[in-house]
């Protein structure tokens, strides 16, 4: 067996399109490449292969992880805008928070974010066959938590925002907080989650608290009950037209 | 609640020509024909045919005809019989209305108001028979200086991705789950017979196409679906969606339906669900982020694929366009407001968006105005009906054009504009499986082929009239163009001189 091979790089200031390219060309041979002094560099870890790892200290740009096939990608900072943006597959860890659109059109892998995240968090978000996305969220959501949202799973340990799961049509939003009546939009069911929802939320729970161990109160040892929200159907619009 | 909605259509079944073969029956998808129980008698239901024309064409004895309901409207211009039964149907039901196809109003084709030239005496006609006559065109960003090394006769720098058309006609996106497989397979074979590309539209590509990916636009829009490394890669270029003619300013509703599990494989979304794309991109607020996800589509390709962005012609086409031009993309494309659908609501459809004529005329001559027109290449459709058309939208500026609608009559679409049902009786708006296989992919290739050879042939013979040899010299070449019946605004919008000037 070889042993894991590793590239550091300091990006400092260069263009994302310079930045981008020694990252990939870096990544042909090592197996993880550590980026220091990351000034929001857009794209990096785009369309990232399986079994790679890229571990950033610093500020990375929007559109982090995009497309991203497999593979790791460690934030030790904050996310901007769109992490993990059509993603396929592998994992996401923001040590601090994230901006809007977090897990756009999201359609596997897993995004961990230690802290809160903007709006639209999930947007999009889907499955298929056997691919099902998660997205774990240990503070707070801005608006729009799941807005479109046909498959997957999201877990919010902290409060959501407003308009939560609007046009959702699929998959489950885990709350630690459940919404007030008034705030639970037409067409979702909220209710507690009972044992056939455990396996994966007590999976992604523990993923969160050992990505996070120190950093942040654990999430799978608190005695709250967890609710879901799922949409009464997969067709919220079938009845809206006439031809 | 009684029904007011009256059938649109009659059908005519000539009992001396009838023989009685049951073939109508077999034809319709929407149960039309049927045997009456008691009189064995042939009969027909008028409120279900569409006039897809399915059981005309293929009926042995020319027995059938369809006609317009005899129904008298009311007399009045103003309350119609197509607005006072929209209203019924509206009042019956609280639906939004859905159609298909392009906008079927009667708004001015300005395509019809445009005259071409031809040379006499001077500057003499080339006859395309014998001589030649250059119909490639080449798509993508141009760089502002070439630079050249004179002694070793090459190029530098390195040029921006560049696709090379035989033709200049593309197919306009239609998507897998819009459109059949079938469809989609024909399109497929054509463009690369043709030496031009299809488009996959939203729907992901289906892995019986990637054969043709080399002569493929992939779509990513606001869905995103069937969108990886794989697919961007996989593709001849990527055109980022973000309007559409037919529905400027709505997402879309793939209604669930119609995802099944080929569907639901390709687009990778859950199978039975409604595939819904939001209105806007939500990583796309401004010409900024359009820059952003230019570059995202660019970085996944490692630079070496052209990037396409599509909007529909709106009113202020121009100036988005001149935006456009500023983010990188290699290719604008612009959709009339006469462009087809699957499905969009009738009001949208109907009501919003421009002409294209308008629109590619005012694009044109901003980005010649700010000096920025060869940076990119620009694609007009939505509303092409024939090859002078394409060589009128060439003129006022176009690159290339797309056509959709008119490949789908070539294949046997009747514009009955019922795509939305899905029971298209032709195989072609459909996901049922004994509906799609009367569509022979091999075979409606041909007649795309046919119609796009015979296209090119009349584009060269109208560009020899004109004392042309080359497309290249007719882009953007308005003096070919003399307006009639327009007044001095639409003349100067369009950049043309009226006829006799």
């Amino acid at each position: 067996m070889s042993i894991p091979t590793r590239t550091e790089i300091e990006l400092g200031r260069s263009h994302f399109k310079d930045a981008n390219a020694r990252v990939r060309t870096a990544l042909e041979t090592a197996d993880e490449v550590v980026l220091s002094d990351v000034n929001a560099q857009r794209y990096l870890g785009c369309a990232l292969p399986a079994s790679k790892r890229l571990s950033i200290y610093g500020t990375p740009g929007n559109d982090l992880g995009c497309y991203m096939d497999g593979g790791t990608v460690e934030v030790f900072g904050d996310g901007q805008d769109q992490v993990g943006n059509t993603m396929n597959n592998g994992t996401i860890t923001i040590h601090g928070r994230c901006g809007d659109a977090t897990g756009y059109a999201l359609r596997g892998g897993t995004i961990l974010v230690r802290d809160n995240c903007g709006w639209r968090a999930g947007i999009n978000m889907k499955q298929y066959e056997d691919r099902c996305p998660a997205i774990v969220i240990g503070g707070n959501a801005g608006a729009f938590l799941g807005e479109y949202m046909a498959g997957g799973v999201i877990v919010l340990a902290g409060c959501a925002g407003d308009y939560v799961g609007s046009g959702m049509h699929g998959g489950i939003i885990y709350v630690r907080q459940p919404l007030e009546e008034e705030r639970i939009m037409n067409g979702l069911i909220q209710e507690a989650v009972d044992t056939k929802d455990e396996p994966l939320l007590n999976e992604l729970l523990t993923a969160y608290d050992s990505a996070f161990a120190n950093e942040a109160p654990p999430l799978s040892l608190s005695d709250t009950p967890w609710y879901r929200l799922r949409p009464a159907t997969a067709r919220p619009y079938s009845s809206m037209y006439a031809h | 609640m009684f029904d007011c909605v009256l059938p649109r259509y009659k059908v005519l079944r000539d009992a001396q020509s009838c023989v009685g073969c049951d073939i109508c029956i077999t034809s319709c998808s929407n149960g039309v024909h049927r045997r009456d129980k008691t009189t064995e008698q042939l009969v027909a239901d008028p409120k279900r045919c569409v006039n897809c024309q399915r059981c005309v064409v293929m009926c042995p004895t020319t027995a059938i005809a369809i006609t317009r309901w005899p129904q008298v409207d009311s007399g009045s211009s103003q309350w119609t019989l197509e607005v006072m039964q929209d209203i019924a149907k509206q009042s019956q039901t609280g639906g939004v209305l859905l159609s298909s196809m392009g906008n079927p109003e009667p708004y001015p084709i300005y395509w019809d108001h445009l005259l071409l030239n031809a040379s006499q005496v001077t500057n003499p006609s080339i006859d395309p028979l014998r001589e030649p006559m250059e119909t490639r065109v080449f798509l993508g960003s141009r760089p502002e200086i070439l630079k050249v090394n004179e002694r070793a006769h090459r190029v530098i720098e390195q040029l921006p991705p560049q696709l090379a058309l035989d033709v200049p006609i593309m197919f306009s996106a239609m998507s897998f789950g819009s459109i059949s497989l079938n469809a989609q397979k024909a399109l497929a074979l054509a463009a690369r017979e043709l030496g031009t590309f299809f488009n996959t539209g939203e729907g992901g590509m289906h892995r019986d196409l990637e054969p043709f990916a080399n002569h493929a636009f992939v779509q990513v829009a606001s869905g995103r679906f069937g969108v990886d490394a794989h697919y961007l890669n996989t593709a001849a270029a990527i055109e980022i969606k973000i309007g559409q003619g037919a529905k400027p300013g709505i997402g879309g509703h793939l209604p669930g339906e119609k995802v099944n599990s080929e569907v639901s494989r390709t687009r990778m979304i859950p199978e039975g669900t409604d595939a819904l794309s939001p209105a806007p991109h939500h990583d796309i607020y401004s010409i900024e982020d359009l820059r952003q996800l230019v570059f995202s589509v660019k970085e996944a390709t490692g630079y070496r694929k052209p990037v396409a962005v599509k909007i529909a012609a709106v009113h202020n086409a121009a100036a988005i366009a001149s935006g456009m031009a500023r983010t990188g993309a290699d290719i604008i494309v612009v959709d009339g407001f006469r462009g087809g659908t699957g499905a969009a609501p009738k009001r949208i459809r109907d009501n919003v968006g421009i002409p294209i004529e308008l629109a590619l005329a005012a694009i044109d001559q901003r980005l010649r105005d700010e000096g920025i027109r060869s940076t990119v290449s620009l694609v007009a459709g939505g509303s092409i009906r024939n090859a002078a058309d394409v060589v009128r939208a060439i003129a006022l500026g176009a690159d290339a054009c797309t056509i959709a609608s008119a490949a789908l009559i070539a294949i046997g679409c009747h514009q009955c504009r019922d795509c939305g049902s899905g029971r298209c009786n032709w195989g072609i708006a459909t996901q049922n499986p004994e509906l799609e296989q009367r569509l022979d992919p091999e075979e409606a290739a041909e007649r795309i082929v046919n119609l796009v050879h015979a296209w090119t042939r009349e584009v060269q013979e109208m560009m020899g009239g004109m004392g042309i040899n080359a497309i290249d010299s007719l882009r953007g070449n308005r003096l070919m163009l003399r307006g009639v019946g327009l007044n001095e605004k639409e003349l100067d919008i369009l950049g043309i001189q009226h006829a006799g000037e």
